[in-house]
């Protein structure tokens, strides 16, 4: 059971990276910047596991660890979204 | 109540997807990020809900805290900062995937001692590995880009020696440790002390013009410590988010090696190193033939007759903030009926994009914007190339020249034009420290000073023309 619960997730992170290949060959030169950045918003999602950590009912270390991953990642996610949208909104046509 | 939070986990999932999909596009890009925002925003909310969530006070300390810093972080930076804004966020993130990670290693050891699974541990040890990787390389990448650190090629003895062996430690340490006894934390802590230092090794001799391929490694690897954290958090919809910026960041580093003709290998050693033709003797140079530079007043008249004009900007336009006053000179060019295109190199500045971001912060339209493939065959038909602050990307040694050390990058076809005009501060060669024979061309014209300044002046006088 173990093994097919990791082979899953295996299977997961293959397809999902087949997909990322497919949706992001066709972003245009001009957008690979606000690519980079939004991209780099999502790779915050590791504040999923942070916020599990920070909230654990026992104060251990795990949850100084976890304070601090959600204050890295929250840096990442609204900082990455803001300047992603900054950007994004400057890209107008004449 | 479990089953409600994985359904939200997947429709953020696929929030992701269709929000990097309308990226494709200049017109549904905005909507698209805030797809992903969306997506991102129900992933927190319905993780409060989680059933091992038990206390708030620091999850709210810590988003509070974030959410201030990233605020500042995003609105604070000017748009000549994007790089190495995008360098930091990127290293913030790499970050957090090591610290979820050690924590969850130091809640097994605590609470479930007895229940280890091979493939959980050894995915805490990849995640901290590349987690801790990201997080110094980018302050690293950052640190160059924000010139704390020096932008140059930084050598030190024996260093990829060095890096080998700490890499085999890493291994060694990391199968120990999850084969034999994943309770250990020395062992673990020393995996992410020597993997923060292989970050600052690894980054430390790539030099400031190949930034534009660390960066997108960089942003790469804070993709794959996401999905890492996933397997040990047996999380799908980290899996999926974070192979999706991994694929992103494997897609922009070929994009960027193939605009520079290396290999991945070759950049991460930090090439180039090997070009030490910085000082050419003056006698030399000028045997090569003269260097005619021509002033503003020439200059304007000049662009008064042209028709099709065609622009290359690089990393000076940036360093001189010139964007505004390219701007300005190309709407007063337009004005006189004369066609005004953009060419880009792949690699020019120091992000896949630079230019364009810069560009389209000063209002140039994207559609004037073209990639180097795009428009490398109209220069033949161009009566001026006016190269600003870009040096590297326009050295036809590139074609012809075996010695050169930029010898096979493809490199936009400006010799072509009917007449070359180049923006520098001086003569100095370009970043790679290889001289450009370009300057000595007959259809040359150099035109010397800081290009917001030089940009500015011609402007002027082409308005008294």
């Amino acid at each position: 059971m173990e093994i097919y619960g990791f082979m899953m997730m295996i299977y997961v992170f293959v397809l999902a990276i087949f997909i990322g290949f497919e949706l992001i060959a066709k972003v245009p030169p001009t957008l690979h910047t606000p690519l980079m950045s939004g991209s780099n918003a999502i790779s915050g999602i590791t504040i999923v596991g942070a916020i599990i950590s920070a909230g654990l009912q026992d104060f251990t270390i795990s949850t100084i660890l976890g304070l601090i991953a959600v204050i890295f990642a929250t840096i990442n996610v609204v900082g990455g979204f803001l300047v992603t949208d900054r950007m994004l909104k400057m890209f107008k046509k004449k | 109540m479990k089953i409600i939070i994985e359904i939200i986990y997947l429709v953020s999932s696929i929030l992701f997807i269709f929000g990097i999909k309308q990226l494709s596009s200049p017109k549904t890009a905005r909507n698209g990020n805030f797809l992903s925002s969306l997506g991102m925003f129900i992933a927190i909310v319905v993780t409060l809900f989680d059933q091992h969530v038990m206390t708030y006070e620091y999850i709210l300390i810590g988003l509070i805290i974030g959410s201030g810093i990233g605020l500042l972080f995003a609105y604070k930076t000017p748009m000549t900062g994007m790089p190495q804004m995008v360098g930091l966020l990127n290293g913030f993130g790499g970050g957090a995937s090591m610290l979820v990670a050690l924590s969850e290693f130091y809640k097994m050891k605590n609470f479930d001692a007895f229940s280890h699974e091979l493939s959980t541990d050894v995915s805490v040890v990849l995640s901290i590995l590349i987690g801790a990787v990201t997080f110094t390389g980018s302050l690293i990448a950052f640190g160059k880009l924000q010139g704390i650190v020096s932008g140059k090629v930084i050598k030190y003895p024996l260093q990829n020696t060095i890096n080998v062996i700490l890499l085999i430690a890493v291994v060694i340490g990391g199968a120990y440790f999850a084969i034999y006894n994943p309770t250990l934390d020395w062992v673990i802590l020393s995996i992410g002390a020597v993997a923060l230092i292989l970050g600052v090794l690894l980054v430390l001799p790539i030099g400031g013009a190949d930034m534009p391929v660390a960066i997108s490694l960089l942003n790469s690897y804070s993709g794959i410590a996401g999905s890492m954290t996933g397997f040990v958090l047996k999380n799908n919809e980290l899996i999926i988010a974070g192979a999706l910026v991994g694929a992103s960041g494997i897609i922009l580093t070929m994009i960027m090696c193939k605009g520079m003709n290396r290999s991945l290998m070759n950049v991460v050693l930090g090439g180039w190193e090997s070009a030490g033709s910085i000082t050419i003797p003056s006698a030399e140079t000028s045997s090569k033939g003269t260097v005619k530079s021509v002033d503003p007043e020439e200059l304007a008249m000049i662009f008064d007759s042209a028709s099709n004009i065609i622009i290359v900007p690089g990393y000076g336009m940036a360093v001189a903030q010139a964007q505004h006053a390219v701007r300005d000179l190309v709407n007063l060019l337009e004005s006189k009926g004369k066609n005004v295109r953009f060419a880009i190199h792949p690699v020019a500045g120091r992000m896949p994009g630079h230019m364009n971001v810069l560009l389209a912060e000063a209002q140039v339209s994207y559609e004037k914007m073209y990639a180097m493939e795009d428009i490398n065959d109209d220069f033949n038909n161009t009566d001026i190339a006016f190269i600003i602050g870009a040096n590297d990307v326009v050295n036809p040694a590139a074609r012809h020249d075996k010695n050169s050390p930029i010898y096979g990058m493809p490199i936009l076809n400006v010799d072509y034009a009917k007449t070359v005009v180049i923006n520098k501060r001086s003569m100095n060669a370009g970043y790679a420290g290889i001289d450009n024979e370009l300057f000595f061309y007959p259809n040359t014209l150099m035109y010397f000073g800081d290009s917001k300044e030089a940009v500015n002046k011609l402007t002027h006088e082409l308005k008294n023309v």
